[in-house]
């Protein structure tokens, strides 16, 4: 998976090559000492919210997780591990876990390669620059669940815009079930999921390509160097902290992503389509069972995936490198 | 080299017309939702589509803007947002600046308890967090959309701030710090001012997630009035009654506001992310 995801990464794991143009680097701050107690000042209202809104609900899903509910949601007594052994043995599980894999996977990769060329013009100067970079805003700005049934709309297979143009300009002859056929749903699906990440990505690459100093390309093209390989040797290796950070940022995002699937695929019945966190919110509010016990369970399965996803991609790019260098 | 210069020549005209190319791929989809919002609902979903209004309907916005339970849900969002953009600028801003600038037991283990935030999402936790708020009765108010929005925006707003903290050099510190300025104060007085766009990109992003938080607010606001935009707004369009035309008039009110904001400080926004993410 993180094969498509890190090759940009990946191409500049050379690290001898390019610190020739990396700026002197700054004196490492010291650091004072402190007392527990005045560290408890300072970080109280932060841990506060984090114990009592993050971890403590955290606790409350693996408590859920271990008991057996009524289907109404009243408590009726533990159920040790059968809701963890009921998830995995869900007949959907192996669907919905390879549609999370291909939506992340695709999204994410997608969405880098696209945010990256789209940075570039956008720190290009010329006429309108500011109006451009406002309109790349729009998407971000919008609400998913509104953009999510903005394009069940456009892409409906009777009242659609999208099928409206595409059989006007003669590219298909008859309408398109982008929704309903199941070899378009999930491409469709990925579609709006990297048309609403890209605002986002392309500006933490607009704000890495503006730290970097315009000496370097300078000295590089003096040198003679061309476009490609100014681009590849300086602006991809000092892109990459950026890079870094706006893939784990997506990572974690595209995973948690709710609205897109759940809209978009709200016509069709069962979990063929659905991702683990459409699945676990379906286990607990729209299933047959309304199963909370379940639902918890899967919770926090997914709360476990993500996170060993992040730890997996941190490895394969080697982030601790780069912070320590 | 002949390729060159006749780039040179047309780059001035070619630019901007990419650029307007590039605007329109960002704004189709919402360009089609405001033609929706200027038609009966009965044409938007009409056999075959259209893709201007057969009907045009001018009085859409009017309906929205004069609808009691738009204007409650439209009161519910900006209270939400702003409350928990607030407490997480107030929040964050100490923890970042202490772990920033002090050593302290337990300060690698704050930083990771941070990190591992950032991966939980509201979604994933949403049957504890129900329950959490249905054991402090505070299911269907304004506080628990408001502490839970806060709470899970913290750890990047923590994060940002933190790098920007970090990379202001001690020495600046120090001169306020022999006149005997307190932590407090220099923290006021210097450091602010030096991590503003910090403080913006935090604020920008808490607002942003907040204003369109969708599944908390889902499974904790039952009652209609209390509903932010983003749950209200889907009742405009349900099995019983669709009104398409207001559905996307209303979105698109909701839209205009966090646009003009990014306009204005879109600059900020730029300069934050480079020095908060990328260190």
């Amino acid at each position: 998976m993180t094969q498509t995801a890190s090759a940009p990464v990946g191409a500049t794991g050379d690290p001898a090559a390019p610190t020739a143009g990396r700026r002197p680097r700054r004196a490492r701050p010291r650091r004072g000492r402190a007392s527990l107690g005045q560290a408890l000042l300072w970080l109280g209202p932060a841990l506060l919210l984090i114990f009592g809104v993050v971890v403590y609900p955290a606790v409350e899903l693996v408590k859920a997780s271990l008991s057996r509910y009524s289907i109404t949601g009243l408590r009726k007594g533990d159920a040790g591990l059968d809701n963890y052994t009921n998830v995995l043995a869900n007949e959907s599980l192996g669907t919905v876990l390879t549609n999370t894999l291909v939506w992340v996977v695709a999204v994410v990769a997608l969405t880098i390669l696209i945010s990256l060329g789209l940075a570039q013009f956008l720190t290009k100067e010329f006429w309108g620059r500011r109006i451009v970079r406002w309109a790349v805003i729009v998407p971000w700005a919008a609400s998913l669940v509104i953009t999510a049934r903005l394009f069940s709309l456009i892409y409906s297979y009777y009242y659609g815009t999208l099928n409206a143009v595409l059989l006007k300009i003669g590219l298909v002859d008859t309408p398109i079930d982008f929704l309903g056929d199941d070899r378009w749903i999930m491409p469709s699906m990925i579609a709006v999921g990297v048309f609403v990440s890209i605002p986002f990505t392309a500006y933490v690459f607009v704000a890495g390509l503006h730290a970097i100093p315009t000496d370097v390309y300078e000295a590089a093209r003096i040198d003679g160097a061309s476009p490609w390989q100014i681009w590849r040797r300086i602006t991809l290796p000092l892109l990459r902290p950026a890079i870094l950070v706006a893939t784990v940022l997506n990572m974690i995002y595209v995973f948690n992503s709710f609205p897109i699937i759940y809209t978009l695929n709200e016509s069709n019945p069962g979990f063929s389509h659905d991702t683990t966190i459409t699945f676990m919110y379906k286990l607990a509010f729209k299933s047959a069972e309304k199963d909370v016990g379940q639902s918890a369970a899967a919770g926090l399965f997914n709360v476990l995936l993500i996170l060993v996803a992040v730890v997996i991609y941190l490895r394969v790019s080697r982030w601790r490198e780069e912070e320590e260098s | 080299m002949n390729g060159t210069l006749s780039w040179r020549r047309i780059r001035p005209a070619a630019m901007p017309v990419i650029g307007l190319g590039v605007a329109f791929a960002f704004l189709w989809p919402y360009l089609v939702m405001l033609l929706d919002a200027f038609r009966p609902s009965g044409d938007v979903v009409q056999t075959p589509a259209s893709i201007l209004p057969r009907e045009w309907k001018w009085t859409t916005f009017s309906e929205v803007v004069g609808d009691e339970r738009f204007r409650a849900w439209l009161q519910t969002s900006l209270i939400v947002a702003l409350s928990s953009t607030v407490i997480v600028v107030l929040v964050a801003v100490p923890a970042a600046y202490f772990t920033a600038r002090f050593r302290f037991p337990g300060r690698i283990a704050f930083l990771f308890l941070v990190l591992i935030t950032q991966m939980f999402s509201p979604t994933s936790l949403v049957v504890g967090i129900y329950r959490e708020f249905y054991a402090l009765t505070l299911v269907d108010t304004y506080q628990a959309l408001i502490l839970t929005n806060a709470a899970f925006n913290l750890a990047f707003a923590i994060w940002i701030l933190h790098g920007f903290f970090a990379s202001i050099p001690k020495e600046v510190e120090e001169a306020a710090e022999l006149d005997g300025c307190g932590p407090l104060l220099r923290l006021r007085r210097v450091m602010l001012p030096l991590t503003l766009p910090g403080l913006v990109t935090a604020t920008i992003f808490t607002f942003i997630a907040a204003w369109n938080e969708y599944v908390v607010a889902l499974t904790l606001m039952l009652s209609d009035e209390k509903k932010p935009l983003t749950v209200g707004i889907n009742s405009y369009v349900t099995g019983y009654e669709q009104n398409w035309d207001q559905l996307f008039g209303a979105s698109i009110i909701a839209i205009v506001p966090v646009v003009i904001l990014f306009a204005v400080i879109e600059k900020h926004l730029v300069g934050g992310l480079t020095a908060g993410s990328v260190k």
